[in-house]
Parts: C-alpha cells; sequence; structure tokens
C-alpha cells in the first residue's frame, strides 16, 4: 500500500493547490473592492460591470484561454510591454496560469461577495457612517464579519474552482512538469496515454478532495446562520 | 440654533411631491415630527443626517452642515440617529456596540445603568428582545455626545408597555444629556408625553407646527372627546343595537340607532364621540 502511494506523483496536486491558493488570494484583493462598489452603487453602469464579471461563467474556457494566451503573448501590446520592460514571459509559465486564473475565477469570488453585501440591512451600515466611520472601517468591522457565510462561500469555491479548472489551463499553460502541469492537466494525459489506472487514482483524489472542501463550506455555513442569523 | 431651509423632489407613490422645508429649532429642545406615510418625514431626517442630498442649507449651532457650496460628509456631523429596525451589529456584544462609535467605557458603563442593560452587555442582539435591542439602539445613538438625535419611528415596532417604558427611557435620556432631539412619530400620547413642539407634515410642506397641546388637542374647544376606530361587529340586543369598535388597544361597546346600525358598514372607520363634561380619570 505504502509502496503504491510511493509511486503517485504528487507534484501536479501541489501544483494545483498553489495555483488556486494563489489565486484565491490575488482574487480576494481585488474582489473585494468591486464587489462593495456593485452593491453599494445605484450607477448604470453597474449591469455592464455585473455582465463582464459573470462572462467566464458562460464562455467555453477555450474561448476566455485563446484571449488571454493572445493577450499574454509577445503578439499583444501587454504581453509585449513585460517583456521588453521586466524581462517576464507571460505564457507557458506559473505567472500565466495564475493571470488565466484569476479571470477565470473572479465571478466566483465577485459573485457571493456581492449578494452577501447586498443583503446586509442597509441600516445597519449607515449606523456605521453615522458614528463617524469611514467606508474601509465599515467594511471590515461591519460589513464582513456580517456575512461570513458568504465570504466563506467565495472563498472556498474560489479555491476549488481554480483546482478544478482544465480548458483556460492547458490553452495557457500547456503541460510543463512542475511549472504548469496541474492535476486536471496530468489526469487528461494520463488518459490519452491510456494509463487508466493513474487516471482513475488521480481522479479519485480530486473527487474525495473536492467533495470535503464543499462539504465544510455547507457545515460551516449552516452553523454560522444558526449562531447568527446571519447572511448565506 | 438649527436653521433647516432644504428642498427635495421626491417621487414617491402618489408622483412627485416636492419636499420643502423651512424651519427653525431651538437647542435642547425635543421635537415630534408627524404626518401620514409618504409626506417626507424620514427624508427629512436623513437629509438632516447627510444620508440623502437635497438642495439649501441646513446649520446648526453656527456650524454649517450643507449650503450651496459645501456639504459636510455624514462622518463629520456628530449626531445619532435611532432607526425603527435597530440596526445593531449582530456581530458586536452590546457592550461593543457602543464602544464601537467612541471608545469612551465610563459613558458606555452609564448608559448601560441608566437603561438596565448592565447586565446584558456581553450579549449579541440577536439574543435580546425588541425593546432590549431598541434601548441598545438608543445607547448606542448618545455614545458620541450627539448635537441632534434624530429618532424614525424608535417605538413603533415594540408592543404597548414596553413603549411607554421606553418613552420613560428616551425623557431621562433627553434631561440628563439635553440633545437636541428629532422624532417621528404617529402616536399623539407619545407626542404630547415626550416633546414640546409637534410639526406635522402634509405633501413635503409643514402644515401644522406648536406645541403639542394646540395641534393634538383639536377638540378642545367643543369640549368633546373624538376616537378613531374600526367597526368590527354591530350586535343586536332586544331592541338596541350595540356596536363593538376598536380603538387603539381597546374594544369598546357603543349603543347605536337602529338607523346607524343600518348605515354604518363593518370594518369601516368610525369616528366616536362624545360631550366629556364630567369624565372619569381613574
Amino acid at each position: 500500500m505504502i509502496e503504491f502511494f510511493q509511486t503517485i506523483e504528487f507534484a501536479p496536486f501541489v501544483l494545483s493547490f498553489k495555483l488556486a491558493a494563489t489565486t484565491t488570494f490575488i482574487l480576494f484583493i481585488i474582489s473585494l473592492p468591486l464587489a462593495w462598489y456593485l452593491s453599494q452603487t445605484r450607477s448604470k453602469v453597474k449591469p455592464v460591470l455585473e455582465a463582464i464579471t459573470a462572462l467566464p461563467i458562460v464562455l467555453p474556457p477555450s474561448v476566455l484561454g485563446f484571449y488571454i494566451l493572445w493577450a499574454l503573448s509577445y503578439n499583444s501590446p501587454v504581453g509585449a510591454f513585460f517583456e521588453d520592460v521586466f524581462g517576464i514571459k507571460l505564457v507557458f509559465n506559473f505567472t500565466g496560469l495564475v493571470i488565466a486564473s484569476c479571470f477565470y475565477s473572479l465571478p466566483f469570488m465577485v459573485q457571493p461577495l456581492q449578494s452577501g453585501f447586498e443583503a446586509l440591512n442597509k441600516n445597519m451600515l449607515e449606523a456605521s457612517y453615522i458614528s463617524g466611520k469611514g467606508k474601509v472601517e465599515t467594511v471590515f468591522k461591519v460589513a464582513l464579519p456580517n456575512i461570513k457565510p458568504a465570504l466563506m462561500t467565495a472563498i472556498i469555491v474560489t479555491f476549488a474552482h481554480t483546482v478544478g479548472e482544465f480548458g483556460v489551463v492547458l490553452m495557457v499553460g500547456g503541460s510543463i512538469p512542475g511549472e504548469t502541469k496541474v492535476a486536471s492537466v496530468a489526469i487528461y494525459e494520463f488518459v490519452e496515454i491510456m494509463d487508466y489506472s493513474s487516471a482513475h487514482i488521480y481522479s479519485g483524489i480530486m473527487v474525495a478532495m473536492s467533495f470535503i472542501v464543499l462539504l465544510s463550506v455547507y457545515i460551516f455555513n449552516a452553523k454560522q446562520i444558526r449562531k447568527v442569523g446571519g447572511i448565506a | 440654533m438649527i436653521r433647516i431651509d432644504i428642498s427635495k423632489k421626491l417621487h414617491g407613490a402618489t408622483g412627485v411631491m416636492n419636499l420643502s422645508i423651512n424651519l427653525e429649532i431651538q437647542e435642547n429642545s425635543f421635537v415630534a415630527l408627524s404626518g401620514e406615510s409618504g409626506s417626507g418625514k424620514t427624508t427629512l431626517l436623513r437629509i438632516l443626517a447627510g444620508l440623502e442630498e437635497a438642495d439649501g442649507t441646513i446649520e446648526v449651532g453656527g456650524e454649517i452642515w450643507q449650503d450651496a457650496k459645501s456639504k459636510l460628509s455624514t462622518q463629520k456631523r456628530g449626531i445619532g440617529f435611532v432607526f425603527q429596525d435597530y440596526a445593531l451589529f449582530p456581530n458586536m456584544s452590546v457592550e461593543e456596540n457602543l464602544l464601537f462609535v467612541k471608545n469612551d467605557k465610563e459613558l458606555c458603563s452609564k448608559l448601560l445603568e441608566m437603561s438596565e442593560l448592565s447586565e446584558l452587555r456581553g450579549r449579541v442582539p440577536n439574543s435580546l428582545s425588541g425593546g432590549q435591542k431598541q434601548r441598545v439602539s438608543l445607547c448606542r445613538a448618545m455614545m458620541n455626545r450627539p448635537k441632534l438625535l434624530l429618532m424614525d419611528e424608535p417605538l413603533s415596532a415594540l408592543d404597548p408597555s414596553m413603549r411607554s417604558k421606553l418613552q420613560a427611557e428616551i425623557l431621562a435620556l433627553h434631561k440628563e444629556f439635553g440633545t437636541t432631539t428629532i422624532m417621528v412619530s404617529h402616536d399623539p400620547s407619545e407626542i404630547y408625553r415626550l416633546s414640546q413642539r409637534v410639526i406635522k407634515l402634509h405633501h413635503g410642506k409643514v402644515v401644522e407646527d406648536g406645541k403639542p397641546k394646540d395641534v393634538l388637542l383639536k377638540t378642545s374647544g367643543s369640549k368633546k372627546f373624538s376616537f378613531e376606530g374600526e367597526l368590527l361587529e354591530i350586535v343586536k340586543v332586544d331592541v338596541i343595537y350595540i356596536a363593538i369598535i376598536s380603538i387603539g388597544q381597546q374594544l369598546v361597546e357603543v349603543v347605536i340607532s337602529s338607523s346607524e346600525a343600518k348605515s354604518l358598514e363593518i370594518g369601516s372607520s368610525v369616528s366616536v364621540s362624545t360631550k366629556a363634561f364630567a369624565p372619569i380619570l381613574s
């Protein structure tokens, strides 16, 4: 049994989790102000921003992957700028994967946060302003602590979704062992070379991990809602 | 002195309405704001709090809160606001709700003691009753020693006995701190008990402004009691008819004639009035 596990190459899983953790962290920082703005604004640009944010959900990963690949490559001004000025290549490496994942998983971070913020009692936020507190303090001390289930959902689902991505990663990163070969890509390759037993093991591990993650989110949220009558 | 001269176009249920208010309010006074729903009471309060935009000027104790050129932010106005739905912070305990406004432990203890909340200081809002929540909300509003205390129907979600208890508390706090207070209320007894002046709004304009006694006791000249109630049932007993009417929180029986019994409709709103030469007070 131990020998059997020693034969499994864990690098793709490690890479998947490293990618997911980095993406989740970056997306949280980006999405917090965006979700707050969307939840509070009455501006006419709101539906436009919401539609753009939701695009990665409906677009085929190949479309998203193609555009990101093009935008990050030397053929586009962005890719050329980074390579000429900083000497950084953005495609077929880990950096490129992180950028692509941030686009791909954006809605999964923004949407739960936004609906959490929208469900908050407006009077409560105003009570904070009346108490002399600014927007930043209100977000961190009043808004976020009262949307813990939504916050948890946003972070975990973004993480899990990034672990589970395949199409975009394959297009932007390829399959370089230890650099861009994440678990989902590894499984694809096992199937391609007809190594079904390895594919089974990798897939089984993915299913088990995903289930545990989702189960813990739902258990946590159920407890939170019972405790504070909070907003999911 | 508080000087308010503002106007704002409101888009309400009854179409476009122009809220146009020009008022002067004495410092340390207690003013009740009344009027039917949609008359602009809440909006006026929100404009004073800086939560809503309006044209015009607001000056409080020599400080300009807004004029044509500038607008002081809500955060800098130093007001207290009590919402009808309490609007407490669920993630903080009673004490933390108060200290969040200002880290003044002495004032916090004093307020909690005055409102008999000292023993509940560690509890979270969701474990409190409605009356307790509103007392916390009232204490929280006093924490920054506001120049102006605004209350938007603070007691209307509470039952009558709790309402009366809280009225006494509001009065005690007002006496202790002398805070200039504007309270929206529909309850005549509450207005009479608490305020020195009542301002009635209708369609965004001030229609009545005076002492509660003069504004509320409309029938003082004719020596009549007059109550608005809902006709619940008409019962025929032998040759007379008895109408059962709900007035406020009370049900009363009134003898009516057969012609009245025919003309009145169950469920309609009726006015019960009588001469009051020698009423019994107990």
